[in-house]
């Protein structure tokens, strides 16, 4: 296979196929991310999107079709997966923190220990970080004394230590209280400007609509439809985009 | 220390009550040095026996049917059968199968003592226990958790180790807890194959002095006492690792 | 805006609910009996080998003493439901005291408890083979104490503390909604104890008393050490009824050990059953 050049989509799905067990939960995916674009994934609960976006970093393999990441293909047994793991980042619903180690810790440890970065260094970025997400004085803090959104944006933080080419977020804001999901989408939307791939499941639709380059509808496994955030929610042409979009806006 | 001996002695003479350890020096060194088989014993087994139960439930996760089997059975077995049988099993039926050396006069030498034979069946035993008891603590931690640790690009044994361990150790403290503690206890067992801890001092210096009375009451303080310095212990290090914030 | 909002969730992945430190009840009951027995029997054919013609095979060893050893058993039975039994009469009384409203008298019975629940059972059993005089005299009534009687003794002590703290626990565990509910509808304290809170706990005292009864019966073999003719100083006598043959030993254990898990496992499977369907831990 010839070298990834960054013309090229960072991420390339081809008639992705995923069952658990007798139900099948995607039926034929198939997509494109260019370098720097910003695609939000939205549909039904169950529809299977937290399913998609985990599998593009292997956590979940997928029975048929194909996934490629900067051209190396995911579902490939022999795939590197700590290779695929660092280029791509994610961040969870439940932020799912580990609770015995600081904030700031928690940022440092997967460099160390999976990159065997030197600790200093690390620990110098890491405390960029901490700035970055607008954290400064809680390094010391563990996540049992964080509240949610400060957590989620640890979290966030801890995922780009890692220095990925592409983010995946997995509804980040949904186990949030209102007044803290603006302070995670802020960090969020700045990544976005700085240029950072990223895929976002979401159901904040005002939020897709600022930042999103595209928009994907999907409902029971397939893509209903997409196209740029006015042409999906200002002009669904099919009817189950409709009725979505008038059942959350 | 001289005036501790006098006065012992002079309650022998006045009262009866004779703590032969604390005035007479063979007694003394005989009682201490079966509390310092005893702690030998402990310390020895509870390393081993943490280490069993680290990669028995390590094992015991892992994706081959058959190392689960095995630990399964393992762990049924030592759990329900009494440990002084084990230990009986391990030193005159296993110890007579493995070969031994012969000595100049011919005596049999037994590849391992009657204290190493201990240290295994104890640890095994209490290493049993562990096993469930640290899978429960690894099933407590929660799958998302583990999941986010492989996003970061975790092998299995990374996650085991920085991860699902350090969480795991700290739900199944208290049950652990419990588990030294009655290993320290088994340990009087050993005193069933000669081995000089406590309980086997102690009946060698009452037969000897004729005071059983006054060292069942030594016996028993100084068990309580041990245990007192193991939960101590254990307490100290489950404050130290409570993390803020974190509990259920 | 947003269609679906997660259920409140904590801020924290909140750790699961401890599963009891349990055997999954696979369907191995049988065949887990089977291995052991086979383990037994391994022995059997290379032994058999090295034998003379006029010595008997383990098998046949095993086969021969069999009733001895299994009388033997029934005897480690005996000592273990009678210490059971004594244990928990007393250990009820003992672990009612720690709840009693008198300060002093329950401060002594809870340290009664934690004394005799951190003293090796082995200790205790010397504690009672040796203190306790070998008869007693009431008038003119002699009431012999023979060894075997002692050993109960001895096994019923650690018995009366576990079954005490497995009491205190479990009257601790029922909330004190249930005692105010109890108050305000003018019950006495004795009353509200023994009609609407014990009640409750024999629930929860079920398995991990269970658990102990199992712990009984595995420590009945400690009887051998201080000289009472119970399995384990059967399966020696054997041995050397046996003229001592070395190979004999590890198949003459593992068949003692063998008899108490067939017996210890099922009890096991059964506890755990009762965790499961009550929730609660040992």
């Amino acid at each position: 296979m010839a070298a990834w050049t960054p013309d090229q989509p960072m991420v390339r799905l081809r008639d992705v196929h995923k069952s658990f067990g007798q139900s099948e939960v995607l039926k034929g995916i198939s997509f494109e991310v260019m370098k720097g674009e910003v695609i939000c994934i939205i549909g039904p609960s169950g529809s299977g999107k937290s399913t998609l976006i985990r599998s593009i970093n292997a956590l979940v393999p997928i029975n048929s079709g194909s996934i490629t990441v900067e051209g190396q293909e995911v579902n490939d047994p022999a795939v590197d997966k700590l290779a695929l793991r660092r280029k791509v980042g994610m961040v969870f619903q439940q932020y799912n923190l580990f609770p015995h180690r600081t904030a700031l810790q928690n940022i440092m440890m997967a460099p160390i220990h999976v990159l065997k970065q030197d600790r200093s260094e690390v620990e110098a970025r890491a405390r960029a970080l901490i700035r970055k997400v607008r954290l400064e004085g809680k390094e010391d803090t563990y996540p049992g004394e964080l509240s949610g959104g400060q957590q989620q944006r640890v979290a966030i933080a801890r995922s780009l230590a890692m220095r990925p080419d592409l983010m995946l977020f997995d509804e980040v804001t949904a186990a949030l209280d209102p007044e803290t999901v603006k302070e995670v989408l802020v960090t969020i939307r700045e990544l976005a400007r700085e240029g950072m791939t990223c895929i976002l499941v979401t159901h904040e639709m005002g939020f897709a609509r600022e930042i999103a380059n595209r928009i994907y509808f999907t409902d029971q496994g397939v893509i209903v439809e997409h196209g740029s955030p006015q042409e999906i929610l200002d002009h669904p042409r099919e009817a189950r985009t409709k009725a979505f979009l008038e059942q959350v806006l | 220390m001289q005036e501790i001996a006098d006065w012992f002695r002079s309650l022998y003479e006045t009262t009866g009550l004779n703590f032969t350890i604390f005035y007479d020096p063979y007694d003394a060194w005989q009682f201490a040095r079966g509390v310092g088989m005893t702690v030998y014993l402990s310390v020895v087994s509870i390393l081993i026996c943490l280490v069993v139960g680290v990669i028995g439930a390590w094992l015991q996760s892992s994706g081959i049917k058959v190392v689960r089997g095995v630990i399964e059975i393992f762990v049924v077995i030592f759990r329900n059968t009494p440990p002084l049988v084990q230990i009986f099993f391990f030193y005159f039926g296993m110890g007579e199968l493995l070969p031994a050396n012969y000595n100049d006069i011919g005596l049999r030498e037994p590849l391992l003592s009657n204290v190493q034979w201990a240290i295994i069946s104890l640890s095994l035993f209490a290493g049993a226990f562990n096993i469930e008891i640290f899978r429960s603590g690894i099933e407590a931690v929660p799958d998302t958790t583990v999941e986010a640790a492989e996003a970061l690009g975790y092998t299995r044994l990374g996650v085991y180790r920085h991860v699902v361990l350090p969480l795991a150790l700290r739900v199944c403290l208290p049950a652990l807890n419990n588990n030294l503690v009655n290993l320290l206890k088994t340990t009087t067992l050993a005193y069933a194959i000669a081995v000089p801890e406590t309980l086997y001092a102690t009946t060698q210096i009452w037969a000897e002095s004729q005071n059983v009375t006054e060292m069942m009451f030594v016996l028993l303080a100084t068990f309580v006492l041990l245990v007192g310095v193991l939960v101590w212990v254990m307490h100290r290090w489950e404050r130290s690792l409570r993390i803020p914030g974190f509990g259920r | 805006m947003r269609k679906e909002r997660a259920a409140p969730v904590t801020d924290l992945p909140v750790l699961l609910p401890v599963r009891s430190p349990c055997v999954p009840v696979l369907s191995l009951r049988a065949w887990h009996g089977l291995v052991l027995a086979a383990a037994v029997l391994m022995f059997a054919p290379a032994a058999g080998a090295q034998a003379g013609s006029e010595e008997l095979s383990i098998i046949g060893v095993i086969i021969k003493w069999m009733p001895l050893l299994l009388t033997g058993f029934g005897f480690n039975l005996l000592i273990s439901v009678l210490a059971m039994a004594l244990g928990t009469i007393v250990g009820l009384g003992l672990g009612l005291l720690q709840l009693s409203e008198f300060r002093w008298l329950s401060r002594c019975a809870w340290a009664l408890t934690q004394f005799f629940r951190n003293a090796p059972w082995l200790v205790l059993l010397f504690f009672a083979m040796y203190l306790i005089p070998y008869e007693f005299r009431i008038g003119e009534v002699t009431i012999p104490f023979p060894d075997w009687v002692k050993a109960v003794i001895g096994f019923a002590l650690p018995v009366m503390a576990n079954v005490a703290e497995i009491v205190r626990g479990a009257v601790q565990s029922i909330s004190s909604g249930q005692w105010e509910a109890a108050d305000s509808l003018a019950f006495t304290r004795r009353q509200t104890l023994w009609m609407i809170i014990l009640p409750q706990c024999v629930k929860r005292m079920l398995p991990p008393w269970m658990n102990l009864y199992s712990l009984v019966t595995m420590a009945t073999v400690l009887a051998s050490v201080v000289g009472i003719n119970e399995m384990l100083t059967l399966t020696a006598q054997v041995h050397n009824a046996e003229g001592g043959r070395t190979d004999l030993l590890a198949p003459l254990y593992a068949f003692a050990l063998l008899c108490f898990f067939i017996y210890c496992y099922p009890i096991n499977l059964w506890t755990v059953r009762l965790e499961r369907r009550f929730n609660v831990k040992s």
